[in-house]
């Protein structure tokens, strides 16, 4: 695509009681890594199975165990930081994050605070045709994820699952250059989109895969461009930090609702105070969790039950080399290779498994007709039935069957509808369905007119109706195609009819 | 004629091979020693089911030939190790009759060569302490008393219970851990020979963690060959450790042919404290001419940064053990202290640890989460880091320059009386590790060898320190020592 045409949008200006205002948000992804294993153990990362069923003794951080890293985890790891176009940083340590909770067995969290295994990089958001976001990515660090503490099931008691106890997260940082809400869940959606590209995360929101906690401030127009400037961060307001964010609509609704309210603060003459809090949906409001002072001091310190991770250049070019096609690019090879529009190919390209549907499909076959059967038909009706593509009743080679014989004109888009919906339901190869239910156009010129000649004799006032009024001959085609029980090549029929009438 | 719980290792088994006896009858004779020397309190467990059930195996193992050095060998573990099916506490009642699911590497191991277990040693919570006094099962007392006194002494810790075990001949030999100088100094004090070997050398796995970048496991036995034939059981290189080295672990009791001519033998001028007791001196000097009869060229070094090595010490391993300590939380096992009404999780961690944990490792987690607090870090841990580096290189600079090993005294007194430093200042403890620590800091293999008797009749040891990975070369130097000492003292049995 030409960058030349694509500019950074504006930032989103709020109007305050007595000024405009912006939004300065920063924001750090819990993504977590696609991995059988743990980070530090060899128990399963299974969703969804029996509570504490997937605890190995390094999990329940027994006496004596000790962690050792999933180098499959290391290679995800960098292979998003490749994505992202950022740093590997070929020294990268870990660090204990101490505190105290019954779903932390160890006592700490295993992460990365000094040594990031990724350094910088950078996710393009593209807001809409012209115009488009560039979000600096600070680092991404590898770390454990916590277990998960049950407080609602007992009046009397609290319980502790600890499946996801040292499941390995990547945390993403941004820098602060999102500028409104919308462009915080663009960018999520972006980079949601590139790690499941890479095959690095699956990106389910609602199962906790990916989840945000959003860093909001409000400033003064022009006070953004002072900290670009200068890198002084004095010129920007004190930010508040949501956490745990895990639905695009909420986060968008909880940055809106923060900023409001530092924008209220402010303009009373008040001052906004850094602190966590945590977004309420139901009342779509944000509430203090703990302030700066009462923030966890959580002694991080260098964990040395595990040596730094040392990276061989080579590992990390070989891993380079095997990187899959990202969405920029293949957005970019499906509208200059197949002819997509701008439209179409995003469309296709939001999700690697619905571009690859596309693109077994468009294999020797026309791109457009392709892409218009997809977005249309298929996707109109996984969306009715709440399927996800990978569910999809119709599969690639029956879909490329179905548009093989629209191409040939062996059967007409009407058809094809009706063709589409018996594979949908019955399944079945559409070649087949279309001889044996006699489906097929009638493309046979004698059999067309013989029938068109019948409709001719048995009408002489339409066709004198239609000499003077030449709209009438598409009557005359209904007519053929009604007997013909909508089989007969419409082209072919309308040609005919011409011929016959007008001579 | 020996009895069978007074031989070595090697004597075992030499007698075993040669038919003399089996390791049923070793086995019930020590099982016999410990019964008897409950006022030893050695032993926080003694298993005799299963030394009896592995000893009838290991006798099998040898009739059929099949016997590793180590096979039919009674011995016993310091309850740091988590032994399966076996209390495990780290004589902490936080961890009141926890059992593990899993057997430590180390001990998995020596059963894997047919060693026996008689159960498990006395230690100071979480191997915390110089002394065994602040084990929850009540301090172990040395077999070694001064003339002409019946008072209590130490056996000095944290392998207390291990060092009092092997001086008692309860056991042929007994297995220790070693962060500052805890398989050292119980060996010093009581007479036996004790070896941390090199960082990594031994896997930590399973062994609870008090400070993981000191913690070494290591034998405490009756000779230096015997410490080479268990260290050699010992080691291995553990996948399940990522600080376990891969080093190829050589056959040290090969190694063992005392001679040392041509070795170069430091002396570390920083070593001679001041105000350190005559006869101490006079050990050291003696074992350094010793080395020199026997070939080897004796001279002085620097060490400059020793002085700061305790401070470090007391820095780094607070710091780790606070937060390797954290997971004993009344949660999932162990000691959980009986809620209030009312009780939130935050009074539940307090109240649990607040009574599970003794005082000294109350302390030491203490101290551990303020050096690693915001604002201290950097003054504390991050400057006691960088001060270990140039420890560290002190070392280096010295092996560099060709010095194959370094002769200290172990500890800077004989053994002290049971309760004597209780009402002291907790450095007048910490003072015992003095010329220990320096070793666990940079990393190196150490042995403490039995060098003679104070004047008051308790043992004194003598410390060597090897370079890394050559603890070969280090047994074989200490075994000329050995063999030069000629140390062969037994305490008088009163117990």
């Amino acid at each position: 695509m030409l960058d030349n045409e694509i500019s950074q949008p504006r930032p989103k200006l709020i109007a305050g009681a007595k000024d405009d205002w912006e939004m300065v948000i920063g924001m750090e992804i819990h993504a977590q890594v696609s991995s059988k294993a743990k980070l530090f153990s060899g128990a399963s990362t299974m969703f969804g199975a029996e509570p504490n069923s997937n605890v190995s003794f390094v999990d329940a951080a027994m006496p004596g165990m000790l962690p050792v890293i999933n180098e499959y985890c290391v290679e995800q790891a960098v292979k998003t930081g490749l994505g992202l176009n950022a740093t590997i940083n070929l020294f990268s340590q870990f660090d204990r994050k101490n505190y105290f909770y019954p779903d932390l067995p160890q006592g700490y969290q295993i992460s990365q605070l000094y040594h990031p295994i990724v350094g910088e990089g950078e996710v393009l958001v593209e807001m809409n045709d012209s115009e488009r976001r560039t979000v600096r990515v600070e680092r991404i660090h590898l770390e454990q994820d916590a277990g998960k503490s049950v407080h609602d099931m007992d009046p009397n008691m609290s319980f502790v699952d600890l499946n996801r106890t040292g499941v390995a997260l990547m945390e993403i940082v941004s820098r602060p250059d999102i500028r409104g809400p919308e462009e915080a869940a663009a960018y999520v959606g972006k980079l949601r989109q590139i790690l499941r590209y890479l095959g690095t995360c699956d990106g389910n929101m609602q199962n906790g895969n990916l989840r945000a906690d959003v860093n909001v401030s409000v400033c003064k127009p022009g006070q953004y461009e002072l900290y670009r400037k200068t890198n002084d961060f004095k010129y920007l307001g004190t930010r508040c930090e949501i956490k745990n964010m895990n639905s695009m609509k909420f986060i968008q609704l909880a940055i809106d609702y923060e900023a409001k309210r530092q924008i209220s603060i402010l303009e009373d003459g008040g001052e906004v105070h850094q602190e966590t809090r945590l977004y309420d949906a139901e009342k779509n409001e944000t509430r203090s969790m703990r302030s700066k002072e009462e923030a966890h001091d959580y002694r991080y310190f260098p964990c040395p039950d595990l040596l730094p991770l040392e990276l061989e250049q080579s590992w990390v070019d070989a891993i380079k080399a095997k990187l899959p096609e990202l969405p920029d690019e293949k957005k970019a090879r499906f509208i200059n290779h197949h002819g997509l529009t701008n439209y179409d190919a995003g469309v296709l390209t939001a999700d690697v498994t619905q571009a690859n549907y596309f693109e077994d499909v468009a294999k020797n076959r026309d791109g457009k007709l392709t892409a218009n059967w997809i977005i249309n038909e298929l996707f109109g009706r996984l969306n009715k039935e709440e399927l996800i593509i990978e569910n999809s009743p119709v599969k690639t080679d029956q879909l490329g069957q179905i548009i093989d014989l629209i191409s040939s004109k062996e059967i007409s888009g009407k058809i094809a509808k009706e063709l589409f919906e018996i594979v949908w339901e019955k399944g079945g190869n559409p070649k087949d369905i279309v001889k044996e239910k006699g489906m097929a156009q009638v493309t046979d010129v004698v059999a067309i007119e013989t029938e068109v000649d019948k409709i001719i004799s048995e009408n002489p006032d339409q066709v004198e109706k239609a000499k003077t009024n030449p709209k009438l001959a598409g009557w005359f085609v209904g007519q053929v195609l009604k007997a013909t029980s909508g089989k007969a090549n419409p082209a072919v029929v309308s040609e005919l009819i011409n011929k016959k009438i007008f001579k | 004629m020996k009895e069978l719980t007074e031989l070595t290792i090697s004597e075992v088994r030499k007698g075993l091979q040669e038919r003399e006896f089996t390791s049923v009858e070793v086995t019930k004779d020590c099982l016999d020693s410990i019964t008897s020397s409950d006022q030893l309190n050695a032993f926080s467990t003694v298993t005799a089911d299963i030394a009896l059930e592995q000893a009838k195996n290991s006798d099998k193992r040898i009739f059929e030939g099949d016997a590793p050095n180590m096979c039919g060998v009674p011995i016993g573990v310091k309850d740091l190790f988590c032994t399966k099916g076996v209390k495990t506490q780290a004589a902490s009642r936080i961890l009141q009759d926890f059992t593990p699911e899993y057997e430590s590497t180390v001990t998995q191991n020596l059963w894997d060569d047919g060693a026996i277990m008689l159960g498990k040693l006395n230690m100071d919570e979480f191997a915390m302490g110089s002394s065994n006094e602040t084990s929850v099962y009540g301090a172990a007392i040395n077999p070694w008393r001064a003339s002409d006194s019946d008072k209590f002494l130490t056996p000095g810790g944290s392998s207390g219970g291990s060092a009092a075990a092997v001086a008692a001949d309860l056991c042929i030999a007994a297995i220790g851990t070693d962060t500052g100088g805890s398989i050292r100094q119980p060996a010093a004090f009581t007479g036996t020979v004790g070896i941390k070997p090199t960082y990594g050398r031994v896997s930590r796995w399973g062994v609870v963690a008090f400070a993981s970048s000191l913690d070494q496991a290591g034998p405490m036995t009756k000779s230096v060959r015997d410490a080479s034939i268990l260290l050699e059981a010992m080691a291995s290189h553990d996948l399940k450790d990522s600080t376990s080295s891969a080093q190829s672990i050589p056959n040290f009791e090969a190694a063992l042919n005392s001679n040392i001519k041509g070795k170069r033998i430091g002396l570390p001028k920083e070593y001679r404290m001041e105000g350190m007791s005559e006869e101490i001196e006079k050990l050291w000097s003696q074992g350094a001419e010793m080395l020199k009869d026997a070939g080897a060229h004796v001279i002085d070094i620097n060490l400059p940064h020793t002085k700061y090595a305790l401070p470090v010490y007391y820095v780094l391993a607070p710091a780790e053990a606070s937060s390797n300590l954290a997971r004993y939380d009344g949660v999932r096992y162990g000691f959980r202290a009986l809620s209030k009404t009312g009780d939130g999780i935050e009074e539940m961690y307090s109240r649990t640890r607040f009574e599970g944990f003794g005082k000294e490792v109350q302390r030491r987690v203490m101290i551990g989460t303020y050096v690693l607090s915001a604002g201290f870090y950097d003054a504390y841990y991050r400057k006691a880091q960088r001060v270990r580096t140039l420890i560290k290189q002190d070392f280096d600079n010295v092996f560099s320059d060709g010095i194959d090993a370094i002769l200290t005294p172990a500890t800077p007194s004989e053994a002290f009386s049971i309760g004597e430093m209780t009402d002291k200042n907790p450095i007048e403890m910490y003072l015992n590790d003095i010329f220990t620590v320096t070793v666990n800091l940079a990393g190196l293999p150490g042995v403490s060898v039995p060098a003679g008797l104070s004047k008051n009749g308790l043992p004194l040891g003598l410390q060597l320190i090897g370079r890394p990975w050559e603890e070969g070369d280090l047994l074989n130097t200490a075994f000329a020592l050995e063999k030069a000492l000629q140390f062969s003292e037994k305490p008088k049995k009163w117990w």
